[in-house]
């Protein structure tokens, strides 16, 4: 690391390449970059990554493989996502961040539960768990040809107990039926220590809702429109509670003191619509 | 006796000094409540026009290099219809209306929506730089500041805030027209537009590429001005650019301040930095023997 990579100012955006790109599903894909500072991020903390000419977006920072490397998993949605998802090899984005909260990793018998680009945080939270933990996996996805990151949570944990269960909707892979179904099956069955979620906000409310219910420490992290990343264009609050700022992490007993979580989302104009 | 943070500007009374300011954080109503839980005075919305509006796609802010953002978010809000739905049911928050438009029709219109809601003052943008038709290119209009303050000031009897910044006139211009057009108070400055180039990309930064400089770059400037109107002009006036601590606060009421308004440090410092720059001012006033904040408006003026 240079000298200098330590006074960088967070928000000040910094130009990276890419430098491999690796497709995860037809519609995911995984772009990995060098910097000093991402790699080494906490389990849940973001950056506002700059898509030159296009937009920017908070995106959750996934881990590498290779030491001194980060990455951003996308999956293609609207126009920014799909501009981020297009971006080749040998191609500039710019970055800044880190941005918000981490987990509060517990130690014991721990429950993740990822749905889609959500796994990433997931991903990054598996390699912060004692050799001791007694980890449980839960990856939700629609149908077959959109599960990833099975096997890298298999290979993150193979010297942890645990347990990774794949679900998808339609059955064509894994367990049939919906994520929240299985957690709530889980969470039944047996104590947790924790409980981390990230994902569809439903996915989510219900994870959090089957866990605080029973008194298992939870913690989910909350996507918003986001503008600024640093708490003041106002884009991402949730009632009272500004995504960037206060989270993205926010954990079971707050969450089911907010009204917005769940339900409610707001839009570019910040007019609330539901979920 | 123990010094009071409450403050007047003209006929707004305010508990403490330091207010939200325009365009920060401003759609949600739990947040406001937070805020003046936190210590503000007043909460002052994002401007607010007839129609919803999105604003520019990212990236809209901009850290400087330095000290200080630039932002062209665009003047995203939810309209003012859906805003005055929002706060309703407001009991206790002393909330400014922001208005932002392009003849006068527009501001009558969107203040007819606030009848019902408890709204402490309005605060007419004639000043944000870097939207067309809006803003600063109604403020460097001075036929238009003065219809446009008319008709606000002949639909409702809440106070009005003309928000003044540095366009392509002399401002001072747009404050005198807006005085003599019957205005309450003024607020001074906006942001000064400004832009940012990647240079290891070579393109403007801002999709909107033009934006609006905030912090503590700009204290000094809004500082000049306040200190300007408060000479030329008996008006009460409410000081906004770059304030950060509780000795920026204490030079814009040396310079002819009543009250100021926080944006880009809330960025910087979060939220309690409302709580922090009040406690400042309050020792500073022990410290001098001064119980109003009234008592120190205008002080540097003598100069």
């Amino acid at each position: 690391m240079r000298w200098w990579d330590l006074q960088r100012n967070s928000n000040h955006t910094t130009i990276v390449t890419i430098e491999k790109v690796i497709d995860e599903t037809p519609t995911v894909r995984t772009l990995v970059f060098s910097d000093s500072i991402m790699p080494n991020v906490l389990p849940g903390q973001f950056a506002m990554v700059w898509i030159p000419g296009i937009n920017e977006l908070p995106m959750s920072v996934m881990i590498s493989k290779e030491s001194g490397k980060a990455a951003f998993t996308v999956r293609k949605h609207g126009l920014a996502s799909t501009g981020l998802f297009n971006i080749k090899v040998g191609e500039k984005i710019g970055i800044r961040g880190p941005y918000g909260n981490a987990f509060d990793i517990k130690q014991g018998k721990l429950l993740l539960v990822g749905g889609g680009t959500g796994l990433v945080p997931m991903m990054r939270l598996l390699t912060h768990v004692k050799s001791t933990d007694d980890v449980t996996v839960l990856i939700g996805a629609k149908s077959k040809d959109e599960v990833f990151f099975e096997d890298l949570a298999n290979d993150l944990l193979q010297n942890n107990p645990h347990n990774v269960i794949i679900s998808t909707d339609d059955g064509s892979y894994g367990e049939k039926g919906f994520v929240t179904d299985i957690v709530e099956k889980l969470v039944n069955e047996s104590h947790f220590d924790g409980v981390y979620t990230c994902g569809p906000e439903k996915m989510m409310y219900k994870t959090v809702q089957s866990a605080h219910s029973r008194g298992i420490f939870v913690q989910a992290s909350l996507e918003r429109m986001m503008k600024c990343g640093v708490g003041i264009c106002g884009s991402c609050c949730v009632g009272e509670d500004l995504a960037c700022k206060d989270g993205t992490i926010f954990d079971g007993n707050h969450l089911s003191k907010n009204n917005e979580f769940g339900y409610f989302h707001r839009n570019k104009a910040g007019i609330l619509e539901d979920y | 006796m123990e010094p009071s943070l409450s403050t007047s500007i003209g006929k707004i009374e305010l508990n403490s000094p330091a207010m939200l300011a325009s365009g920060i954080l401003g759609i949600s109503l739990d947040v406001f409540n937070r805020l003046y839980r936190s210590g503000a005075g007043a909460v002052v919305s994002k401007s607010l026009s007839i129609e919803p509006w999105e604003g520019y796609p990212n990236p809209t802010i901009f850290s400087v290099n330095g000290g200080g953002w630039m932002n062209a978010v665009g003047l995203s809000n939810p309209g003012a219809s859906n805003f005055a739905k929002m706060i309703e049911h407001n009991q206790d928050v002393p909330i400014i209306v922001s208005l932002v438009g392009s003849i006068p029709e527009d501001f009558e219109m969107m203040i007819k929506e606030f009848t019902n809601c408890n709204v402490t003052a309005f605060e007419l943008n004639l000043s944000c730089p870097h939207v067309a038709k809006v803003g600063l290119e109604v403020g460097d209009d001075p036929e238009l500041v003065k219809k446009i303050v008319t008709t606000v000031k002949n639909s409702t009897s809440i106070p009005a805030i003309a928000k003044v910044g540095l366009g392509t006139t002399d401002y001072l211009n747009t404050v005198k027209i807006a005085i003599d057009s019957g205005i309450d108070a003024i607020t001074a400055i906006n942001t000064v537009r400004a832009m940012a180039i990647d240079v290891e990309t070579q393109r403007p930064i801002l999709s909107n590429k033009f934006g609006g400089l905030s912090g503590t770059p700009i204290k000094p400037i809004a500082l000049r001005c306040v200190y300007e109107i408060a000479s030329k002009y008996d008006v009460p006036i409410i000081g906004c650019g770059g304030i950060s601590t509780w000795e920026d606060a204490i030079e814009f009421f040396l310079a002819g301040a009543s009250a100021i308004q926080l944006g880009s440090a809330i960025g910087d410092n979060w939220i309690n930095v409302f709580d922090d720059i009040n406690k400042g001012v309050l020792q500073y006033m022990k410290q001098k023997n001064y119980s109003t904040i009234d008592e120190m408006v205008g002080l540097a003026k003598k100069f």
